[in-house]
Formats: C-alpha cells, structure tokens, sequence
C-alpha cells in the first residue's frame, strides 16, 4: 500500500482541511442557534463564550489553511504545463481533463469557479470570529450583528460545500499524481 | 430610581455595533473583490499578467492577495471610523449581503462570463 506525496498533500488539503471545516461549520451554525437564536435569555457563560471564541479561530485557521495549501501547493502541480509531444497527461490534470469533451467543464466551470470561491469562507468566517472575539457576551444586545454573523457562517458553508465537492469530483477524474513514493504498509503476497 | 439606574447601566454596557458592522461591510466587499479582480484579470491580457505574483500558481496568486489587502484595508479604514459609533447596520447588513450574494454568483464562470 503506497501513496505519492502530491496524492498525500492533495489528500491534507481536501480531507485533513476542507472536509473538516465543512463539518466544523455545522458546529458553529448550531452552536451560534443554539446560543443566540433560541428564546434563552440567560447570558451565555464566559467558559461558554471562550469555547465559542476558541473554536470560531480554529475556524478561521483551518479555512486559511484549506485555501492557502490549495492555491500555492496543489493548484500548481494541477496547472502544470506539459513537455511539448508529452502524450501521457496523467501527471498534468487540467491537461488531461481539457483533453477530453466530456471531462472539460470539470475544469473550465469546476475548478474556475472553485478557485475562486473557496476564498469567501476564509473571509467570511474571519469576520465571524472577529466580531465574537470583539463583542463577546455583548453579542445578546445585537440581533442585528447576530444575524450577520449567522448568515456569513452559512455563506461560508456554501462556498466550502462548492469547492469541496468539485475539488473531490476532479480529483476523481484526473488526480493530482506524482513525486516520491511513500509506502504505508506492505501488502500481502499471493 | 434604582430601576432608572439599573437600566442606564445596561444601556451604557451595550457596547456601539460600529466595529462590528466595518467588519461585516469588509467582509462583503472582500468577497466581492475576489471575484470582480478575478473577471478584470480574465478580460485583461495586461492585468492578466499584473496579477501573477507567483508564477507556479498563476494569476489566482496575484487576485486573490489582492482582494485580501483590499479587504483587511477596508475593514481597518472603517473600524477606525466607526468602532465608537453606533450606525444604521440593517442598511449596512443589507449592502454586505448583496456583495458577498454577488460574489458568490459572479464567481461561477458562466456568469463571470457575461461581462
């Protein structure tokens, strides 16, 4: 059992970092109901409002992280141009899926749109835990704010849930491949 | 007299939505950046190549940092105009809705491609 070191940090990025802030916005969505949305008019305690804050940065890491590792480790190795007369595209994805019709628009909509998008989760939740940092339990006296917040944390999901899903779908189709093998565990001989 | 007090004092601790509503406007209109810089860097050959600030990633490097400079300027501008304030944040909510809405729409690339 082996797996290439582009195949492992493609493998970080997707599942260690976006599949993880994907569920870790439903945490937050209902977290933020639970604490702001209800008829509970108790005022959330400070261990409760440091958790809130504690977990909204871990957030906001992890979205960084996905978008950053995805931009400027992976993106590269996808886009790569190949040797001119190269006819083995497997180690060039976008090459690849441009190569065929039906493997196109994984590209020319897919990844042009998830490029691009997955940077508003980033900044929407980095807005979500600098007003809560910034206002604490004060929050309880802003609906307004709340409701902001709540909605930007959504926004955040929908964007990630679309970079996710066709980062997975592309790299279905044409995966990011190549570099030093690392081998994981050694496998049964017939 | 006592009540009087008492809910002057939990008026004074409500502390003023201004900070919050610069980081929700900048937030909006970071998200539309992204994809406002993205559609100039695609219709522009010269801002195209502007953009590509390192060259293994491409023009997402350039478009992207952009709209982040962008973004962490216009919520420092506007938290230092308005953090001790209190402002009309349902209009302010109202407009940084529209922007991340519009940025989300003008980043799928058949919309994009309309301009």
């Amino acid at each position: 059992m082996e797996i290439t070191v582009r195949s492992f940090l493609t493998l970080i990025h997707g599942m260690g970092f976006g599949a993880l802030y994907l569920m870790a916005c439903s945490g937050a969505l209902v977290e933020l109901y639970r604490r702001y949305c209800t008829h509970n008019d108790a005022l959330p305690t400070e261990r409760d409002e440091k958790f809130l804050r504690i977990y909204l940065v871990a957030m906001a890491a992890i979205a960084w992280l996905t978008v950053l590792t995805g931009a400027y480790i992976i993106y590269p190795w996808y886009r790569a141009v190949p040797p001119r007369g190269t006819a083995n595209l497997a180690a060039f994805p976008q090459r690849l899926l441009l190569a065929s019709p039906s493997t196109s628009g994984w590209h020319s909509i897919g990844m042009e749109w998830k490029e691009h998008v997955a940077w508003l989760a980033p900044i929407a939740i980095t807005m979500a835990a600098g007003v809560v940092i910034q206002y604490g339990r004060n929050l309880k006296n802003h609906p307004q704010l709340r409701a902001a917040v709540v909605g930007f944390v959504w926004v955040s999901l929908v964007a990630a849930a679309i970079a996710g899903f066709f980062g997975a779908m592309i790299n279905k189709n044409a995966p990011v491949e190549g570099g030093p093998v690392i081998h994981i565990i050694q496998g049964e001989q017939r | 007299m006592s009540a009087k007090n008492t809910s002057a004092t939990a008026i004074a601790s409500i502390r003023p939505n201004g900070a919050g509503a610069a980081a929700i406007l900048a937030a909006g209109l970071g998200s539309f950046l992204v994809a406002v810089i993205a559609i100039l860097a695609d219709r522009s050959a010269a801002v195209k190549s502007m953009m590509v600030f390192w060259k293994p990633t491409g023009p997402l490097s350039g478009v992207t940092t952009c709209a982040i400079v962008l973004w962490i300027a216009a919520w420092a501008v506007l938290n230092a105009r308005w953090r001790n304030r209190n402002v009309a944040l349902a209009r302010i909510n109202a407009a940084a809705f529209a922007l991340l809405i519009f940025g989300l729409l003008l980043t799928f690339p058949p919309i994009a491609d309309l301009f």
